[in-house]
């Protein structure tokens, strides 16, 4: 399941594209897991000249296939954690007409056009493409904090421990879906959890 | 009524800047202050001279924050409408005009990480008050003026004594031209691009810019057009049920308020939108010039913008 059509939702649920080349003096492409399959569709020779990706495989094994296009530059890294650093060196150096491709789990598009975002790029001209796993990179509203790779509606939070309900409510500036409880007024009373799109 | 609110001004200041240029300085006849602009703003002038009254909008070129007077620059334009032609040789200091609130169409994108101004002739004026306003929060910009010749360039002395680094000027004579496509590449990530200047001019950056991969919300820019003369023509006015003639020196707007028909204008230049019409029934062609309408709207026959846009043919039926 690497394609995945998500269902029509509220408006500030982000929606997805598909990639395409467009002219630029530079590419920065970040990907993971099977992010790296919508790379590996969208590179040209060209595109790839002045290309720089930055890659989180996730236990996925693309890398060598990412390499054989031969990027400009080419990094892989264990997390979004380890890469940002390199993400925001790039963006802090590059200059206008820099196109920016995200592709991979919403969790990884969020928080790299978060960066992109910052470094002055309207969210309108960053281009995503989901691919692979549909699981959430989820906010608790109660405690603030923030769980990875959710799967399951209900969850449980990973900082406080309350149970939260998956919901569809999205902040770009915080890259992240709302989590709620889901059992606040009737404290034990939860759901059997069970995928968000099931 | 429509438009923006009035105000009641006194002119208190006229200064000629050049061979075509003339400023104009507006302060509250009533003494009390102006409201504050953004950068970018424009004021419509209305000129009651004689039968005609023209209302022409001007870039506010002062101090967004300075509320005790307005100034604006007018270019004598000897082929035009009449408009500059009044303001040049009938406005005398102490008249008393009516301008409208100041309507912003061409502000600054505040999230912009540099500023990065494109100016062609008198497209300079909406550049001196969005200057001005960033100057006050340190903002980062740089300004790039093209002129046709040394002495018809307006506020190039004032611009490069007060901010010789931000400042580059290009002179047509001298056959300067801007190094476009080197500019655009050297801008640093979250640069926005303003253009204000002729026609050609703003199609030529906002073209290369798109070329050179810069996002379209990276791209500002503002073209006043004036309504230009064309053949008179029949307007059947179907709300109001009136047929009205448009002459060939006025706009369709003008005729229609003319006729006593209150019609929403903001602009009057094409490109704000507020006076979209939709056409009822007609037989013959439109001539198009805004820059409100897309393509496909300006094809389907269904909409006009009676402020800079005409008809040519038998019928012409608008839902006013």
């Amino acid at each position: 399941m690497t394609k995945f059509t998500f269902p029509q939702s509220i408006k500030s649920r982000p929606i997805y594209g598909t990639l395409e080349a467009r002219d630029g003096s530079a590419h920065l492409l970040v990907a993971d897991a099977h992010g790296a399959e919508a790379i590996l569709d969208v590179a040209t020779p060209e595109m790839m000249a002045k290309a720089h990706i930055i890659y989180i495989p996730k236990g996925e094994h693309f890398e060598d296939k990412l390499r054989a296009l031969k990027p400009a530059l080419f990094y892989s890294g264990p997390s979004y954690s380890a890469a940002e650093p390199r993400l925001r060196k790039a963006l802090a150096d590059a200059r206008m007409g820099l196109q920016v491709y995200l592709t991979g789990t919403e969790g990884l598009m969020g928080q790299a056009m978060n960066a992109a975002m910052a470094a002055g790029i309207p969210h309108t001209a960053i281009q995503t493409e989901h691919r692979g796993s549909v699981a959430r990179r989820m906010q608790c509203v109660h405690c603030k904090g923030i769980t990875e790779d959710v799967e399951t509606d209900p969850f449980v939070c990973s900082h406080c421990g309350l149970n939260l309900f998956v919901r569809d409510h999205y902040s770009r500036r915080l890259a992240a879906y709302q989590g709620v409880r889901v059992d606040a007024e009737d404290p034990g009373n939860v759901p059997e959890p069970k995928g968000i799109y099931e | 009524m429509s438009g923006a609110e009035k105000i009641a001004v006194t002119v208190t200041d006229i200064v000629p800047v050049n061979e075509l240029v003339t400023r104009f300085e507006f302060k509250r006849s009533d003494g009390g202050l102006l409201p504050t602009f953004s950068g970018g703003a424009h004021t419509v002038v209305e000129m009651r001279d004689g039968d005609i009254t023209r209302l022409n909008p001007y870039s506010l070129m002062s101090d967004p924050m300075d509320q005790t007077a307005y100034t604006i620059s007018v270019r004598r334009d000897d082929q035009g409408r009449g408009g500059s032609l009044f303001m040049h040789t009938k406005i005398a200091i102490g008249d008393e005009m009516v301008i409208s609130y100041p309507v912003n169409l061409f502000s600054l994108d505040l999230r912009a990480k540099k500023h990065l101004f494109l100016a062609g002739g008198i497209g300079i004026t909406p550049f001196l008050a969005q200057i001005k306003q960033l100057e006050r929060f340190n903002g980062h910009w740089e300004l790039h003026y093209a002129c046709r010749t040394q002495s018809l360039g307006s506020y190039v002395d004032e611009l490069t004594s007060q901010h010789p680094n931000e400042t580059h000027i290009y002179y047509d004579d001298q056959k300067q031209v801007i190094d476009l496509v080197r500019l655009l590449d050297g801008q640093p990530l979250g640069t926005h691009v303003y253009v204000c200047g002729p026609k050609g001019m703003i199609e030529w950056v906002r073209q290369t810019a798109a070329a050179e991969g810069w996002p379209r919300e990276a791209i500002h820019y503002e073209e006043f057009l004036a309504p230009q003369p064309g053949k008179p023509f029949e307007v059947k006015l179907a709300v109001s049920n009136k047929v009205i003639s448009v002459g060939e020196h006025e706009s369709l707007l003008e005729a229609i308020e003319r006729a006593g028909v209150d019609a929403p204008y903001l602009c009057r230049g094409g490109a704000c939108g507020q006076c979209e019409t939709n056409v009822i029934d007609y037989s013959g062609t439109f001539i198009h010039r805004d820059h409100w309408l897309d393509d496909a709207e300006h094809a389907s026959g269904q909409k006009i913008m009676p402020c800079v846009s005409r008809f040519e043919g038998k019928t012409l039926v608008l839902d006013r």
